[in-house]
């Protein structure tokens, strides 16, 4: 029906603020000037702009308070996005409201991190899967019609029939977040939004997580947003990696080009810090001291020059815009300008 | 090389804890042995259920009811640990052997100050005087990198964050010089740019001080660059163990095998991982025979029939299994 050249999904200069919380009294604040209330915002994504092809898999990266689950989030329109536009198989749903989103939700599911939490402990596996395709059945024609795919469904993410009558408690985490896979498939979606999906399980159970995740790819040409802290894990998923710091996409590009040429500091003190099970490299190319400021008071100018080793005095003053570099990557530096100053 | 002749600092033989639940007795760890010689560092590895956290805390003697050390030794320069009364532990916990937690936040007092934590390690520990033992807690909070010590020693456990809780916590664990460390998934709660500061710090304080470590972790990537030798556990047993480099590289046990291939690796390509089938199995009814026999690409009958019995393999490896891997060869 639409353009299939189109972008599954398009976001554009994202923006997610959250008010502080807390009553009247937490915020009250006396000044000079008599009594006032904190207005003080959260700025979790300060936006972020990137858009993902039918049958493309997208990572996002970056440590704890980065911002990416919260983008996450706001796609699947979990919070309402306080700016920019969110265009999901090309229509803006930024400003949809809840009975608006029914019918896009047939074209995007979620997948959750823990698989403990996010499936109820009183329904059944069958009454979980369903629940999905009950909300966009139209008719008893269609409502016939799910038993059958409900069995279809468990049997392609590795689950027998005898499971659909059994609730969550009776499975490990690997068959929980098979279930949720399962949930996420009902609708034949054309994006899943995957937050950790793999982060809560055992590396030998993560290893069948992943593997069934690219297959459902390849079947149903299905676009992944992927969120992930684990760079291994990303590398093995991804098409294209947006690496995030505060809010902001710092540098994005093709998963090769990323991995043989990170440009952007954190990028590379992210790469160097990894963890491998490979006999020593020559690694720790840069180190990071410190860590993440708050996202309540951003730094002024570039958002990661407290822990950049080569900050100098522009950078306090201009926030770097992401460039294009060629070859499908962008960074966000100054140092683009004076690669001299690139000397660890 | 040397280790035969040198007497190891810490020797647990054939351990046994179990827990006795209605469901019945669930053997967490089920004859383990392994030792560690002084100034090494020990990566105790294995998936959740393998019984490597309860390794840990059997030796500190943290084990309480429905568990129960069943059996074996765990002998601290050959006094035997599972004899020791609880009075004979509590000198023990802290000054010869501490113990660094995953989660910083449930392992520190939130009602203390970080300042009276550390002083009473060192009160139970030390004659020090109170000005004696301040200056010590000064000196070892800037050495796992805290600045303005003395000011955040009156700070309380929520006003630091993660990675500053975590260095807090091995602060404590240093403190009175123990010979023994036990971390228990010290970095599992932290980002990894904070990790490699973390686990850089440990290194650096276990090499000046002469401590050994145990490391209790499911990272196989950090253990690899961490620890000297590797102990790898599955369902309670020691299924592999041997120097680090060699079990990684060339490991002879179709698990460790298993294990290493789960990792998505940057510098291959195989488009799928390669994958362990199917799960751990419940450890109130372990299969007889081979307990990974289920999961192993290469169990025969005779898996079925006689639980393997751990055994020297080349180099300085040992595993259970009694169908070895050749190096180089996969599972």
């Amino acid at each position: 029906m639409t353009d299939v050249t189109a972008p599954m999904l398009d976001v554009r200069n994202l923006e997610m603020h959250f008010p502080l919380g807390g009553g009247l009294f937490d915020r009250l604040r006396i000044g000079r000037k008599g009594p006032r209330l904190d207005r003080s915002v959260v700025r979790a994504v300060n936006g972020v702009s990137f858009s993902i092809k039918r049958g493309e898999i997208m990572a996002l990266v970056g440590e704890s308070g980065c911002g990416k689950s919260t983008v996450a989030k706001t796609i699947a329109r979990i919070y309402k996005p306080t700016g920019g536009e969110l265009l999901i198989d090309g229509e803006d749903v930024a400003n949809h409201d809840f009975a608006q989103m029914l019918p896009v939700r047939a074209k995007m599911q979620m997948i959750f991190q823990d698989p403990y939490a996010s499936l109820n402990p009183r329904q059944k596996v069958r009454d979980i899967v369903a629940e999905p395709l009950l909300q966009q059945a139209k008719g008893a024609e269609a409502r016939r019609e799910v038993p059958a795919r409900i069995e279809k469904l468990l049997a392609r993410v590795g689950l027998n029939a005898e499971h659909a009558g059994r609730y969550p408690h009776q499975f490990s985490g690997g068959q929980r977040q098979r279930i949720g896979i399962a949930r996420a498939l009902s609708v034949t979606p054309g994006l899943i939004v995957a937050d950790e999906p793999v982060s809560a399980l055992d590396v030998s159970i993560q290893a069948q997580i992943l593997n069934l995740m690219k297959d459902l790819r390849d079947e149903f040409g299905l676009a992944y947003l992927f969120i992930s802290h684990d760079l291994s894990v990303v590398h093995h998923v991804a098409d294209k990696i947006g690496v995030m710091y505060l809010g902001f996409m710092v540098e994005t590009a093709p998963r090769d080009v990323l991995f043989a040429r990170p440009r952007h500091p954190y990028t590379r003190a992210l790469l160097s810090a990894a963890p491998s099970i490979k006999a020593k490299r020559d690694k720790q190319e840069i180190e990071l001291t410190g860590e993440v400021p708050s996202a309540l008071s951003l730094p002024s100018g570039c958002c990661f020059r407290t822990r950049c080793p080569f900050a100098w005095d522009r950078c306090a003053v201009e926030r770097p815009a992401l460039r294009d570099m060629g070859e499908g990557q962008a960074v966000a530096c100054h140092l683009i300008d004076e690669p001299e100053r690139d000397v660890a | 090389m040397t280790e035969a002749a040198k007497q190891p600092l810490l020797d647990v033989h054939d351990l046994r804890t179990h827990f006795h639940t209605f469901g019945g007795t669930v053997k967490a760890v089920n004859g383990v042995s392994f030792d560690i010689a002084e100034g090494e560092v020990m990566g105790l590895v294995g998936e959740s259920g393998g019984g490597k956290s309860v390794v840990g805390f059997s030796i500190l003697g943290l084990i309480d009811s429905p568990g129960k050390i069943e059996g074996g030794q765990i002998l601290l320069d050959g006094e035997d640990l599972v004899k020791a009364g609880e009075a004979r532990l509590r000198e023990i916990r802290g000054r010869e052997i501490s113990m660094v937690f995953q989660d910083p936040m449930t392992s520190l007092n939130p009602l203390h100050s970080v300042g009276r934590q550390m002083d009473e390690v060192l009160r139970l520990h030390s004659d020090l005087d109170a000005q004696a033992r301040h200056s010590a807690c000064v000196e070892m909070l800037e050495s796992v990198g805290i600045s303005r010590a003395t000011e955040r020693l009156r700070a309380y456990p929520h006003q630091f964050s993660g990675g500053m809780r975590q260095r807090v916590v091995i602060a404590i664990a240093l403190l009175a010089r123990p010979r023994l460390i036990i971390a228990d998934e010290p970095t599992t709660a932290l980002d990894v740019t904070i990790q490699s500061q973390i686990l850089k710090l440990m290194r650096r304080q276990i090499a000046e001080k002469g401590a050994s470590m145990i490391l209790v972790t499911h990272d196989l990537a950090v253990v690899s660059e961490m620890a000297d030798r590797i102990t790898v556990l599955y369902c309670g047993n020691v299924v592999e163990r041997g120097r680090a480099r060699e079990l990684i590289e060339a490991p002879a046990h179709p698990y460790t095998r298993g294990l290493i291939d789960s990792i998505p690796d940057p510098s291959n390509r195989h488009e799928r991982l390669k994958q362990i089938p199917g799960t751990v199995p419940d450890i109130r009814n372990l299969p007889q025979g081979c307990n990974f026999r289920d999961r192993c690409p290469r169990a025969q009958a005779l898996c079925a029939e006689i639980e393997p019995k751990l055994s020297a393999q080349r180099g300085s490896l040992s595993a259970a299994c009694h169908f070895p891997l050749n190096p180089g060869e996969s599972a």
